[in-house]
């Protein structure tokens, strides 16, 4: 039993290490990156992994706390995509543009088609979008 | 052990820092936005890490109501920059 949760401490210890250096990379991204994209992607992605893994490492350490612990990963896990799309279309549809030139945008043509079928059609759709 | 703990504690209050920065110079709402986003997640995994350092079960309460209301201020904050709100 000692030596199993030796082992667990020491597991423990490297997740927590990882999940650090995981999240000072992701704040550098933040800090370096030259566009609203880049940063968003480097501080969502990077941020999300080192925070679970930092929770995860805690909860080995103290096995009495690892499911209020894994509540926490699992709302980390769902909600942190979810903000990051949510700012992406947003900034996207208040136009911000990518830095660099780019090649293919899917999601300019959506955006156009749904702005000709508010003006069009229907007058009252306009502020229906909530 | 505890010295890789205090490690850990140093690299996430750097990063913390360089969030900050950008949350202070950044050119658009939306680079603010983003930044406190990455502030709140380092701010969870630092209370985390807090309450094995002090051994107070108290502060994972803590941090789980803060990533809830983090969650929600930025959904909240992206739907005003989309002006659909």
């Amino acid at each position: 039993m000692d030596t199993l949760n030796n082992i667990l401490t020491y597991v423990g210890l490297g997740f927590v290490l990882l999940g650090s250096i995981f999240l000072f990379l992701g704040a550098l991204g933040i800090y370096r990156m030259p566009d609203l994209y880049n940063r968003l992607q480097a501080g969502t992605k990077a941020s999300t992994l080192g925070a679970m893994s930092v929770v995860l490492g805690v909860g080995l350490m103290q096995p009495d706390w690892l499911i209020k612990l894994l509540v926490i990963i699992i709302f980390i896990g769902v909600s942190n995509p979810l903000s990051s799309h949510a700012l992406a279309r947003a900034s996207y549809r208040s136009g911000i543009f990518p830095f660099f030139k780019k090649k293919i945008d899917a999601y300019e043509a959506e955006v156009e088609k749904e702005k000709m079928s508010a003006e069009t059609h229907d007058p009252a759709s306009k502020c229906g979008n909530k | 052990m505890n010295i890789i703990i205090y490690i850990s504690i140093v690299l996430i209050s750097i990063g913390g820092f360089l969030s900050f920065v950008r949350f202070v110079k950044g050119p658009t709402a939306a680079d603010r936005a983003i930044a406190l986003d990455t502030l709140s997640v380092i701010g969870i995994a630092g209370l985390v890490l807090l309450a094995f350092l002090f051994q107070r079960y108290i502060y994972i309460d803590l941090a789980l109501v803060y990533a809830v209301l983090g969650f929600i201020g930025i959904i909240v904050i992206a739907r005003y920059i989309e002006k659909a709100l």
